[in-house]
């Protein structure tokens, strides 16, 4: 009888016991000084009434630590703009978390930049939205706020700490990928991230002005190429390109549920940052349950962990265990049902219309003014 | 096979740890962004920089290690220590 019922069980039904998560991304406030219009928080940012509090935070880095978590990547928002951003970070360092500080570098005095880097701050990451003043205002909304952030690289790499710049790419700012890489080294930085637009979000919602040609994309894969070989040893590069244009999905976070997760603000446990557009998912929160309840067993993680989720043309596909299908959120943004294939994929109806909607919105000569982002604006 | 002088001395540049992996039962060098599991040797080899030992101490203590003569070990320690420098993971 059970060997009936055994044999007659799919084998894809039953989602192995995941290895615990190697990164956790908190997202300790949306507040941030920058209005960037690729910002991939959601549209409907946290008000500060509802952020978690300073001891809720260091009890998540602890069980994050007890759990596995290895990389702890404090974020936003700007996660500066909390008044407890030293002890969280003094609290994470002490509970053997590698802790990344992922900044817009703005607002930061150089005694808070002490504080941070005394309290065990392993590593900052400053986000850059251009090689140049004007893009760079144009971008992210906030006047000077290239030369604050060539101040602020030059103070953290003062302090011998390694920095690395990330970079969002598109339509705006894709000509100036050859000067991020010069800027990246005259700043001092150990590694740049060449990070091409992913549209959830706020640049979802400014796609059409964002979307880069593919003429365009090309060419920053060849001058990274090219870059990457001249600067050995004095600039490790890494690139994320754009998925539109591309013939299969993006590995999203490494499988749904598989190697990192998000907390946001108020507490939700995500299983990617962008993980709340899908809306009939169940994201538990950490005051009411573990990290370690949430990742094993919340409804939201197990929902599309593994394979057994999927549809045709998924299922069958020699790839899913390489790609898992792609990205759930933009499956669901998309196509309007998150478990089918990420529609980038070639296997998927839509593939196509997917890259001549990306190639016509791109050539738009005058795509109109991009939202920027806010607590009112979404 | 770039060559690395007896007297360099490897060291863990700022932002780079090596630690043990207790959930996972493995020592993991770390990064920024970067996790790479060290297998037993590369291990034993990690354990041994501590910024004030030369490469020919290090080797030397390796030869004791694995029993085994420097002029076998020597190639293998390079290649690892000189992928690491190369990722920024080590100093020589």
């Amino acid at each position: 009888m059970s060997e009936t019922l055994l044999a007659d069980r799919p084998t894809e039904a039953v989602t192995p016991r995941p290895q615990p998560p190697l990164g956790l991304l908190a997202e300790v406030t949306h507040r941030c000084p920058l209005r960037c219009t690729y910002c991939s928080n959601p549209l409907q940012l946290d008000p500060k009434s509802v952020e978690l509090d300073t001891d809720t935070w260091k009890r998540v880095f602890s069980e994050a630590a007890e759990l596995g978590v290895i990389h702890l990547h404090m974020s936003g928002g700007e996660p500066t703009a909390r008044r407890d951003i030293v002890e969280l970070m003094r609290h994470a360092a002490e509970v053997g978390l590698y802790t990344n500080l992922i900044t817009s570098g703005i607002g930061i005095t150089e005694e808070k930049l002490d504080a941070i880097i005394d309290a065990g701050c392993d590593h900052i990451q400053l986000s850059m939205q251009g090689a140049d003043a004007a893009i760079t205002e144009a971008v992210g909304g906030n006047r000077g706020a290239f030369e604050k952030k060539h101040d602020f690289a030059r103070a953290v790499v003062e302090r011998g700490v390694p920095l690395t710049l990330n970079a969002v790419i598109h339509r705006m700012n894709i000509h100036q990928v050859p000067l991020m890489i010069e800027k990246a080294v005259e700043f001092g930085a150990k590694r740049l991230e060449i990070a091409h637009t992913q549209y959830y979000g706020w640049a979802l919602k400014n796609r059409a002005q964002l979307m880069p040609a593919r003429e365009d994309v090309d060419r920053t894969i060849e001058e990274v190429e090219t870059a990457r070989e001249r600067l050995k040893g004095t600039l490790v590069i890494d690139a994320v390109f754009p998925d539109y244009y591309a013939r299969y999905p993006k590995l999203c976070n490494g499988g749904w549920g598989t190697r990192t997760f998000s907390v946001t603000p108020s507490g939700k446990v995500l299983p990617c940052h962008a993980a709340e557009t899908i809306t009939h998912l169940d994201f538990w929160n950490v005051r009411d349950h573990s990290l370690a309840e949430t990742w094993y067993d919340g409804p939201a993680f197990t929902a599309y962990r593994g394979t057994s989720w999927m549809k045709e043309p998924c299922r069958s596909c020699e790839r899913k265990h390489v790609d898992f299908g792609g990205c759930r959120c933009q499956a669901l943004a998309l196509t309007g049902d998150a478990a089918n294939t990420d529609p980038v994929c070639i296997k998927s109806p839509l593939h196509d219309s997917i890259g001549a909607m990306a190639t016509t919105e791109s050539a738009v000569a005058e795509p109109g003014a991009a939202t920027y982002r806010g607590f009112r604006a979404g | 096979m770039p060559a690395i002088a007896d007297d360099a001395v490897p060291a863990l540049p700022r932002g780079v740890k090596f630690r043990e992996d207790k959930a996972r039962g493995r020592y993991v060098l770390l990064g920024p962004e970067r996790i790479f599991e060290a297998d037993p040797v590369a291990t034993e080899i990690l354990r041994l920089i501590d910024g004030r030992s030369s490469f020919k101490a290090i080797l030397t203590r390796l030869t004791e290690l694995f029993t085994a003569d420097e002029a076998t070990i020597r190639p293998d320690v390079e290649a690892l220590l000189t992928d690491l420098a190369d990722k920024q993971m080590v100093t020589l």
